[in-house]
């Protein structure tokens, strides 16, 4: 008998392929898990429309999930679109302690601004933007005023 | 006229669909060759996003059809009289401010767009506008920034603003011309009026260009048919550098 339980723990071990220090639970892409018998049927949501880590994130928790369950589906929703507001509270820890800033708030839904709190090296507060498009779509890069250390931020989206 | 059929609502997807197509096509011929490395992976990136847009649009495009066309099949094999795309996206890259008006008109447009399309009757077609609402404001920003830096920048970076702004402008009114098509869509609840995101597009020019010193030309007699599958010559060979790798090779796959 399989238990939902059992297929988050699962989906907690699925690292993103871009950033490795996060989860898909982490993250908030993986958004439901449903069980009925032996069948698992976990729901993820897209990050970014572009975002070319998309499949294999879609094939990473496949490939996670079948190594334990049988009899596994993975979809995919759309509706509502993902926001950084989903990424847990443990995912902006990893984030900051791997030296990415967290995302800042969203102030409304379709702002997309927002900028990164502190340094995640040394804590300062006074930033600037660098560049508004980074390593990922997911990311900017910004740079701390005090320490002079450039360092990814992920947007607020 | 006659109610909305499924003709209109894949040629409405299309129209949708190819503008973003041929533009992320435009934007990576510039991956290695934009002015400064920042710039080069914002160009990247929004290529990506564009071409999300892009792919989401043709999929549900081909569902719609019914005919078992997929995303590849309505990129890939269809001629240049079949592209519903905008005659603004398939204009060379040009220069950097070229390319930087090019993009700037096209976010002012398809800001309201996908807007609109959050309240499409398609829960599919809403569903991906929720997504790329957020990423276009993100691109606006950034094309609209580039705009007032440049066209507030130099004697010759301004000089160049204003000669793209000439070039481009007549490309920019035919996103807003409806025809019946657009109109069946509209009424069906698929997608907006065309002619109804003019006015936000508008303010969003005006705003941008005075504050980059530009002026914004006298509207000319809009240069039109993209949107109806007549295209100018640059669209064959642009197609013709993006298609050739799937003709030559059909179901490869890596």
């Amino acid at each position: 008998m399989v238990t939902a339980e059992q297929a988050w723990a699962v989906l907690a071990d699925v690292a993103d392929p871009e950033m490795p220090m996060v989860s898909v639970v982490d993250l908030g892409i993986a958004r439901s898990v449903e069980v009925s018998g032996d069948r698992v049927v976990v729901t993820l949501t897209p990050t970014y429309s572009g975002c070319p880590a998309l499949e294999v994130i879609e094939a990473d928790v496949r490939a996670a999930l079948e190594a334990v369950f049988a009899d596994v589906e993975v979809l995919s929703v759309l509706a509502p679109p993902w926001t950084t507001d989903w990424i847990t509270a443990e995912g902006r820890e990893k984030l900051a302690g791997a030296g990415v800033a967290p995302p800042g708030a969203r102030l409304l839904p379709l702002l997309v601004e927002g900028r990164p709190s502190v340094c995640p090296h040394c804590g300062a507060a006074e930033l600037e933007e660098l560049a508004a498009f980074g390593s990922t779509a997911c990311k900017a890069l910004w740079r701390c005023l005090a320490c002079r250390e450039p360092f990814d931020y992920v947007k607020a989206h | 006229m006659r109610a909305a059929t499924t003709d209109d609502a894949v040629e409405a997807l299309l129209r949708i669909g190819d503008s973003c197509l041929v533009l992320a096509q435009r934007l990576t011929a510039w991956c290695g060759h934009a002015p400064a490395l920042e710039e080069d992976i914002a160009l990247a990136n929004v290529a990506l996003d564009v071409l999300g847009h892009a792919r989401a649009m043709l999929t549900r495009a081909g569902e719609l059809e019914g005919a078992g066309r997929t995303e590849d099949d309505l990129a890939y094999l269809r001629e240049a009289p079949d592209f519903r795309n905008a005659l603004l996206v398939e204009q060379p890259n040009g220069d950097f401010a070229h390319t930087i008006v090019r993009q700037f008109l096209f976010d002012a447009w398809s800001v309201p767009l996908w807007q609109g399309l959050t309240a499409s009757t398609d829960a599919q077609v809403a569903g991906i506008a929720g997504k790329a609402a957020k990423e276009v404001a993100y691109h606006l920003r950034h094309s609209s920034g580039w705009v007032v830096r440049l066209g507030d920048g130099t004697p010759e970076s301004h000089a160049r603003m204003q000669t793209a702004v000439a070039d481009l402008w007549p490309y920019a009114g035919e996103v807003f011309l409806d025809d019946d098509v657009d109109t069946r869509a509209a009424q069906s609840g698929l997608a907006p009026l065309p002619s109804s995101l003019e006015p936000a597009f508008r303010r969003t020019v005006l705003e941008t260009f005075t504050e980059a010193t530009l002026q914004a030309p006298e509207d000319p007699w809009w240069q039109r048919g993209g949107r109806q599958g007549r295209h100018s010559e640059h669209l064959t060979y642009l197609l013709a550098e993006m298609q050739v790798v799937h003709r030559a090779h059909p179901g490869a796959s890596w």
